[in-house]
């Protein structure tokens, strides 16, 4: 019998380089108050967002996956003929075929690579963080571009303050390559596929409905685990982690997880979302980045990151920053 | 089985906690939105809260009959072990 042969892949893969894009437009709390019944300390208390951005016409999915990916490839220091797999997370494409994975890989002169799109909701970054680790692991890939991108103003009814207040456009990437020491820890991850209902765009629809009061009791009840499972298979403790950066669905689902979880004082808690809202796919990496912007975060530092999110999914891990 | 009292004693304690109402005012005619200024969210933390201190279960859907403190004190009753 011919056997069929297997590629080397290598002892551990890292985050190379981040990159985000945020959109031009800031829309503030007072401006979505006039066109809606709400106000300022009515949002800033319960999901805590200052302001958010919306994309215009001319940031697309793809031009806002290139500027971010393209900052994240500078970043890196690699060419873009070194990647050979491209995943775009999005769960926002209202032109649903084709993926944009191939365009966005295309377009920033990658030739020819594996590229798909992965929709796993607000998780689909570290959804495919997960499957890239695994890809330079396996050597099927060496070095691979991974983007989260959402418009999600594009898929809410921009009068339903349930909705309207939160869901936020952006773009963040990282690109991942091989190493000997490993930069990112085993994924934990799942989903709860009975709660499909709870953030959904139903069958005929073109916006989102969300059970707010259904996520937020799941959020801050069933992710602590898999937070604690993250670090436990990456062999850290709360104590060794120094960045918490978990998807920026609502202030105080953040701030419910801190407190669960007992971090150090010096540990960062990324709270990008006051500046942002909730991006989905794009919310990790916009906040890791912001936190490097600012200093916050620095290279080296050991990051907690979580995605969950419509499926209803999640997964989280260990990261170690570029 | 704790009493009617001892169930209003508990619930006034997780209404301080969690939405930092004061005891005396977690009175059974109480709305937890119009009197005591409990939002949606917070509703939520206090259902867990009470499934955990008492031993219920309350569904999502239940939680949205749940008005007044006295709704609260008679559904512990009436779901308890």
């Amino acid at each position: 019998m011919t056997t069929i042969k297997l590629r080397e892949g290598a002892a551990g893969a890292t985050i190379l380089g981040l990159g985000s894009y945020r959109p031009r437009r800031r829309v503030t709390n007072d401006e979505l108050a006039q066109v809606m019944d709400t106000n300022d300390e009515w949002i800033q208390s319960r999901v805590g967002i200052a302001e958010r951005r919306w994309a215009s016409e001319d940031e697309t999915l793809v031009d806002m996956s290139i500027a971010a990916g393209g900052k994240a490839l500078a970043a890196s220091g690699l060419a873009p003929d070194q990647i050979d797999l491209v995943i775009v997370a999005s769960a926002s494409l209202t032109a649903p075929i084709p993926g944009i994975g191939p365009q966005v890989a295309h377009r920033l002169g990658i030739p020819r690579p594996g590229a798909f799109d992965l929709n796993a909701g607000c998780a689909g970054f570290c959804y495919a963080l997960s499957v890239a680790n695994d890809a330079i692991r396996t050597g099927e890939a060496t070095n691979v571009l991974v983007v989260g991108v959402e418009r999600l103003s594009d898929v809410t009814d921009q009068t339903d303050r349930s909705t309207a207040v939160i869901f936020a456009d952006g773009a963040g990437a990282a690109v991942l390559g091989p190493t000997d020491e490993p930069g990112i820890g085993p994924v934990a991850w799942g989903s709860d596929g009975d709660q499909y209902t709870a953030i959904e765009i139903a069958a005929g629809r073109s916006t989102m409905t969300m059970a707010g009061q259904t996520v937020y009791r799941w959020a801050t009840t069933k992710l602590t685990q898999t937070l604690l499972e993250a670090m436990e298979k990456a062999g850290v403790t709360a104590a060794d982690i120094d960045v918490f950066a978990p998807h920026q669905a609502n202030l105080r689902i953040i701030e419910s997880m801190a407190k669960k979880l007992g971090f150090s004082e010096n540990t960062v808690i990324a709270r990008d979302i006051v500046q942002s809202g909730n991006t989905s796919a794009a919310s990790v990496p916009l906040a890791l980045t912001a936190l490097m912007e600012s200093g916050e975060a620095k290279s080296g530092d050991l990051a907690l990151v979580l995605g969950y999110g419509a499926g209803l999914t999640f997964a989280g891990q260990v990261l170690r920053l570029p | 089985m704790p009493s009617t009292a001892d169930i209003q004693a508990g619930l006034a304690e997780i209404l301080e906690e969690v939405a930092g109402v004061a005891p005396a005012d977690a009175t059974p005619e109480k709305s937890f939105t119009d009197d005591l200024d409990v939002d949606s969210l917070s509703m939520v933390e206090i259902a867990t809260a009470v499934e955990d201190k008492f031993g219920v279960a309350i569904p999502d859907d239940e939680l949205a009959n749940i008005k007044t403190v006295g709704d609260a004190m008679s559904f512990i009753e009436k779901n308890q072990g």
